[in-house]
């Protein structure tokens, strides 16, 4: 049985609703529940499947099986290909943001939160921290075997870093996409189902696998300004030489836009479902 | 008197494809130190008023105060005082025992020191602390409950909602549990418990909220309930629905209560349970009616809804459920209402 511990008073802070006070809770709460989402990563073998053998898996493909068969101007196919695998990585890590909260919905583990005296948003703060970090773990995992197979950017580490931050930013802007998905749907399966005809239109009729002039003229306007395959022109150019500013500026505006309407519609979602 | 919980006229009605009217006027007072079951078949509103209390859930009409802080009003306050385990409350599959504590800890702003010493105790109180540091998935669902209820004390709440914390459960487990909400009881927390099991209610409440369909049908300590009710229920089965029908009238005399006819299963709740088996059987060999079954059982929910509305409980949730079971069910109630006829004397 339990000895006396004591006084509960003496060791929970203080509750206040000062804004510095509710900073400070929300960065904590964010961290907590990221480190539970990042450990879960570590141990569901799904998870870690999809964020280190599925990417490897990927680059091989289309390094060793397709790439002879896709011509690309100016460049050799590697090259062209790796800073589409970045892209199409992350997105497809995404999914487990609105997987993992529908499993959280399913399961009554939000209904545990709504009941403690956390902040509100860290439920969704540190869910789309935790993919960030996870996708810091991805990228670093991919250039390492893009480096295995051949791939050798043009321009130096610093742009290389500038084309890498992109890529997270625009990812952390997904994770909001897909968090509205998981908190609409009424379970993880649906979730699932719901995430894939977003993805693959958008990471497959894209400029990250092959050149858009390859395309039917009729798919080529949507596959060259889609938000994947600017993320990925934007990357290319910085990894590889090439205009630069015009695809970095319109990644931004992606990203930025994205945030600005997914982040209260996800907040909203949460709020209200019941 | 000061009151743990008050509950003050709450409505809540779900819109959907199906709009179910959960709330429809609940009210009632918890004192401080005491156990309050709640007590009502699937879709009574249980688990939506447990919902409320823990400021989870609005109420569309109404006010609710635990501690005398309004839930709404005062939710971050009110959230920081209780504690909430049960059927919907869950812990993380993935962690284990210990990191779920120390996440639950984590998430009510204490001291991480505190944390670490607490998630031990807790651990051991709950006898889990060879199994604190596997991973959930490998947890019994004994193991599991334990370590939800575990979850929900980390903060030392001074109030705790426990929504069926035993459902599903095997009996040893069952029992286990009860000990282990009854050493909390002793240390002077408020708890409320929603249960479908009228033991459950018996043994850990000392007051009780009957509800059937977002309404409080009827309250008072166990023992008043039973009162009414009559402290054990004998059961006979027979072979033929023509025995069944003279068995009832004989059964009858037995006691009180009325007598109810289920199919071939004539049901009567008496005092004197062994006293009153001796007078039915030989009334029966009087007249020559030989029983398949006769059995003497402690009244179930089923039964303070029959002595109280005058038919069974109803299982809201019955169209979603299995086919099979949920024909039993209907062919159940259409039994029991075809009952009512023979049931003499009514019950207030």
């Amino acid at each position: 049985m339990t000895t006396a511990v004591v006084d509960p008073s003496t060791s929970r802070a203080p509750h206040s609703d000062s804004l510095a006070s509710r900073i400070r809770w929300a960065v904590s709460d964010t961290l907590t529940l990221a480190k539970r989402n990042l450990l879960a990563v570590t141990r569901i073998p799904e998870a870690l499947f999809f964020s280190t053998v599925q990417p490897i898996m990927f680059v091989l493909l289309f390094r060793y099986v397709f790439g002879d068969a896709i011509t690309t101007p100016g460049t050799d196919y590697v090259n062209y290909l790796m800073p589409g695998i970045f892209v199409q990585t992350v997105a497809f890590g995404a999914v487990s943001t609105s997987i993992g909260l529908a499993e959280d919905l399913q399961k009554g583990l939000i209904e545990r939160f709504r009941a403690l005296p956390m902040a509100r948003s860290a439920v969704l703060t540190g869910r789309t921290t935790a993919d960030l970090v996870r996708n810091v773990f991805v990228v670093i995992i991919i250039t390492a075997v893009g480096f295995a197979v051949g791939f050798r950017p043009t321009t130096g580490v610093l742009p290389y870093v500038a084309g890498i931050l992109l890529i997270l930013l625009f990812a952390y802007a997904l994770s909001w996409g897909f968090a509205v998905i998981g908190l609409s749907a009424s379970n993880s399966e649906t979730a699932q189902v719901m995430s894939f005809p977003l993805l693959f239109p958008l990471t497959f009729i894209s400029s990250a696998f092959v050149p858009v002039a390859s395309m039917p003229s009729w798919l080529r306007g949507f596959a060259t300004y889609q938000p994947v395959s600017v993320t990925v022109t934007a990357c290319r150019a910085l990894m590889l030489g090439g205009p630069t500013a015009s695809w970095v500026i319109q990644t931004l505006a992606w990203t930025i836009g994205f945030l600005i309407v997914l982040v209260p519609l996800a907040s909203w979602r949460y709020r209200t479902r019941t | 008197m000061q009151y743990s919980i008050e509950a003050e006229g709450l409505e809540k009605t779900f819109t959907g494809k199906h709009t179910v009217r959960a709330l429809d006027g609940v009210s009632f007072k918890v004192e401080e130190g005491t156990v309050f079951g709640l007590l009502g078949p699937n879709g009574s509103g249980k688990t939506t008023a447990v919902r409320i209390l823990t400021t989870i859930l609005k109420p569309d009409a109404g006010h609710a105060r635990v501690l005398g802080h309004d839930v709404e009003k005062k939710a971050g306050l009110v959230r920081s005082l209780i504690g909430l385990a049960g059927q919907y409350a869950a812990v993380d599959e993935n962690l284990t025992g210990r990191e779920n504590l120390r996440m639950v800890g984590n998430l009510n702003h204490l001291d991480r020191s505190f944390i670490d010493g607490r998630a031990k105790d807790l651990l051991e109180q709950f006898d889990l602390a060879d199994a604190g540091d596997r991973p959930l998935k490998t947890y019994s669902g004994g193991m599991r409950r334990r370590l939800d209820l575990a979850a929900a004390l980390v903060a030392h709440p001074t109030v705790l909602f426990l929504d069926e914390p035993t459902t599903g459960l095997d009996p040893q487990s069952r029992n286990d549990l009860w000990e282990v909400i009854e050493s909390l009881v002793g240390g002077g927390t408020t708890v409320l418990l929603t249960t479908q099991y009228l033991e459950e209610a018996d043994r850990l409440a000392s007051t009780l909220a009957v509800l059937d369909h977002g309404h409080v049908i009827a309250g008072g300590t166990p023992a008043e309930l039973k009162a009414d009710l009559g402290a054990t229920v004998l059961e006979v089965g027979l072979a033929t629905m023509e025995d069944a029908a003279r068995t009832a009238p004989l059964l009858d005399t037995l006691g009180d209560h009325a007598t109810s006819l289920n199919g071939t299963v004539v049901e009567v709740t008496v005092d004197d349970g062994p006293r009153a088996a001796m007078a039915g059987l030989r009334a029966l060999d009087q007249q020559g009616i030989v029983p398949l079954s006769f059995t003497l059982r402690e009244p179930s929910l089923d039964d303070v809804f029959l002595a109280l509305t005058g038919r069974r409980a109803e299982d809201e949730n019955e169209e979603t459920g299995d086919p099979d079971q949920v024909r039993r069910r209907r062919a159940r109630r259409r039994a029991a209402t075809e009952a009512m006829p023979i049931a003499t004397g009514e019950l207030s």
